[in-house]
């Protein structure tokens, strides 16, 4: 296979600065960043490890039907989604929880997906939950969604416009293992013919459950994008300023109408891919410790230790992330089924003789039970 | 302003539904392939890229889900996508977007995103064509809770259900007869047609009740000319809306006929005829004389168009079914 440029990344895997080539041209979406803004991602971080967390041992004591961790792919959702501005708008897959903590969805409305308790969880119109859409479980399908919506977003001219109010870019997520889907090479051929502005974020963890992703493809995923005609580089996704860097800039280009781009971000799912499944089937012990070995926040105190970052930054982070998860965990346990009405209403946005009829008769036949008629 | 009664084809009927939706709305979009410098392959949306612009009538790349799922996108940005399928038989690579994504996002967001998209689908045979061009795909569709599903047979329905479906905010399967594409019928442009969803009487009689909707519909009025001129009076309805199904015209054309005949050209076994035969004998058992028949394509892949008039129910056939029926 033919030689080609390291993946972008500016920390080393023990936390010192020191950008490689591929970094070099990435340097200048780095300069506004501000040491509180550091921090913040470092909080986003040590905040969604330690809810993910929670939510596993949830899950574990029959509170939810299932949670796909985040753990380990932190930096790479972190960089991205504070590198969007409000105005754009992010497809998640379903695994996406840093991403949902910075748009600011309630952790609970996953939460409340993984129970049972509701189908798409949040408002994704609604303006607190940061044009952050619902997950999505069929793999790959949200690509198109998200190409359809960066050509309205053209349509509507809000793009290239200048005015940075205005311009609007798209961001999708997708895993390794959706690569190989149609819908995702199809997002990819509308994306391209259409100019959309849209940047396809994807996490290679290495594994779609238990197949590797040598099974997906042959060549570096970010290559396929090339072949549809869209510019794409590869990086160190568990460094969270490559990270950054790297959607800062594909998101500005594509905001300044330069269509779209695709990025590919090196990760690792460490541990399970759900609650249900036993990675120790097929990872083998060596492969997650090299892995653990670069855990994105590990790394990222190492720099900001670096850096001066106080002590009582890191003791309050830790305290600020356990009362986060002891918040969810109360809040999980009081969540409620929903209304049996709840599966009838909005089957359809407007009256359907169907379902009127069929909630009228399931209303008589509870009443009926209850009244023991 | 046109006459306020054409006469017109169905194909161009639409293209007027079409024409008239994207002036009212300039949400609306069409997209498909081939739908703009050639008009599409039935000249559907002639003239339409002309006259709104390549930004509303996209000819697309030639993949059928990118075309529902992008237009699901644009209906999250607030757009009213307008989908053609090319022809029957290529719907399927648009299944899930349809069946997992389309019909689902509604109820999934608790209704906080409606889906107001309207796909084409020409559909049926007697056309003489190749494999995958003529099927009647929509029991598939009927089947799926979060759809709408509707299908024109004559001209002025075709003008004015487009626009109506357009309107919905829910997404519309639309089902084009295309053998009834060419042949001309009144379009009124001044009065609108019966709802969306209701079922129409469209020739009356007390004898025997046969409904089917669209292109079979002419093939009904033919038999029902027939079994007149044998002394049969035959009472015809055109179904129009696949989902919802408007069962009160139905079930008081049964009460008065007490024999009901459902015809389709989609096979049998599992679909819209059936649906119906069960819903009358659930809800008029006491008006039937005899059982509800089902007059419907063979439950085989669609044969060899050389053959096709074999396996599509024609006028003889449901004058069997009526002798049938009559002989309870
Ligand atoms: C169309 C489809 N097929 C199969 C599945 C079951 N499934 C859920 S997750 C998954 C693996 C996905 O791998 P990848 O895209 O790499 O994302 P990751 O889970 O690793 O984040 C599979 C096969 C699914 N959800 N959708």
């Amino acid at each position: 296979m033919a030689e080609r440029t390291p993946a972008v990344q500016f920390l080393s895997i023990d936390g010192k600065f020191a950008p490689n080539e591929a970094a070099e041209q990435y340097l200048p979406y780095l300069a506004d960043l501000t040491a509180s803004d550091h921090q913040q991602f470092y909080r986003d971080m040590a905040i969604t490890r330690r809810f993910d967390e929670e939510c596993t041992n949830l899950q574990r004591q029959g509170q939810m039907g299932l949670w796909p961790p985040s753990h380990g792919q932190e930096a790479a959702q972190v960089g991205s989604a504070r590198a969007a501005r409000p105005q754009d708008v992010l497809f998640p897959t379903y695994r996406e929880h840093a991403a949902a903590l910075v748009r600011g969805v309630d952790i609970l409305d996953i939460v409340s997906v993984m129970r049972g308790a509701s189908l798409g969880g949040w408002n994704p119109n609604d303006p607190k939950n940061g044009n952050f859409r619902n997950y999505t479980l069929v793999i790959g399908s949200q690509t198109l969604h998200a190409t359809g919506y960066a050509m309205g977003v053209a349509f509507d001219g809000a793009v290239g416009t200048g005015d940075p109010e205005i311009d609007t870019a798209v961001m999708v997520y997708f895993g390794d293992g959706s690569t190989s889907q149609g819908d995702v090479s199809e997002s990819f051929v509308f994306a391209a013919s259409n100019q959309t502005p849209q940047v396809f974020f994807l996490q290679n963890n290495h594994w779609a459950i238990s197949v590797p992703v040598s099974t997906q493809s042959r060549i570096p995923l970010y290559l396929r994008a090339q072949g549809f005609g869209i510019p794409s580089v590869q990086i160190d996704g568990n460094d969270v300023l490559a990270s950054y860097a790297a959607s800062k800039r594909h998101l500005d280009e594509a905001r300044s109408g330069e269509g779209p781009a695709m990025i590919e971000a090196l990760t690792y799912r460490i541990g399970a891919h759900t609650t249900s499944d036993d990675p120790t089937r097929y990872q083998t012990p060596e492969q997650l410790a090299y892995w653990v070995a670069r855990d994105p926040i590990i790394r990222f105190e190492s720099y900001l230790r670096s850096q001066g970052a106080p002590e009582q930054f890191f003791a309050d982070t830790v305290a600020e992330a356990n009362d986060f998860a002891a918040d969810l965990r109360h809040r999980t346990l009081a969540l409620e089924a929903p209304s049996l009405a709840s599966m009838f209403d909005n089957v359809y946005a407007e009256p359907h003789a169907l379902t009127t009829d069929q909630l009228a008769w399931l209303d008589a036949y509870e009443l009926s039970l209850r009244e023991g008629v | 302003m046109a006459a306020s009664v054409e006469e017109l084809p169905l194909a161009k009927a639409l293209n007027a539904g079409l024409r008239a939706a994207m002036a009212t709305d300039d949400r609306v979009l069409l997209m498909g392939e081939d739908i703009g410098t050639l008009g599409g392959v039935f000249r559907v949306t002639e003239g339409l890229q002309d006259e709104f612009g390549k930004k509303r009538v996209l000819d697309t790349p030639l993949a059928e889900s990118g075309i529902v799922g992008t237009a699901i996108g644009l209906a999250m940005r607030g757009y009213r996508p307008v989908c053609e399928i090319q022809f029957d038989g290529f719907i399927f690579p648009a299944f899930d977007q349809i069946t997992s994504q389309l019909a689902k996002m509604t109820n999934r967001t608790s209704g906080a995103v409606h889906m107001p998209v309207v796909i084409r689908v020409p559909y049926g045979g007697h056309i003489g064509a190749v494999e995958h061009h003529q099927e009647s795909p929509e029991a598939y569709f009927a089947h799926t809770a979060g759809l709408r599903v509707v299908s024109p047979s004559t001209p002025n329905d075709a003008y004015w259900m487009i626009q109506e479906a357009i309107r919905s905010d829910d997404p519309v399967m639309f089902f084009e007869p295309k053998s009834r594409y060419w042949p001309k019928g009144p379009v009124d442009f001044t009065s609108s047609a019966a709802p969306l969803h209701a079922t129409r009487v469209v020739r009356t009689g007390t004898d025997v009740t046969l409904l089917a909707h669209g292109a079979m519909v002419s093939t009904l009025l033919q038999a029902a000319q027939v079994a007149a001129d044998e002394g049969v009076s035959v009472e015809v309805l055109d179904l129009r809306s696949l989902s919802p199904i408007d069962f009160g015209p139905i079930i008081s054309s049964v009460e008065k006929t007490g024999r009901l005949i459902v015809c389709q050209e989609a096979p049998g076994f599992v679909s819209v005829g059936s649906e119906i035969a069960a819903t009358v004998a659930e809800r008029a058992f006491f008006s039937l004389q005899s059982p509800v028949l089902r007059v419907s394509g063979f439950d085989t892949p669609y044969p060899a168009s050389k053959i096709e008039t074999f396996y599509l129910p024609d006028a003889d056939r449901v004058l069997d079914a009526i002798d049938r029926s009559l002989a309870y």
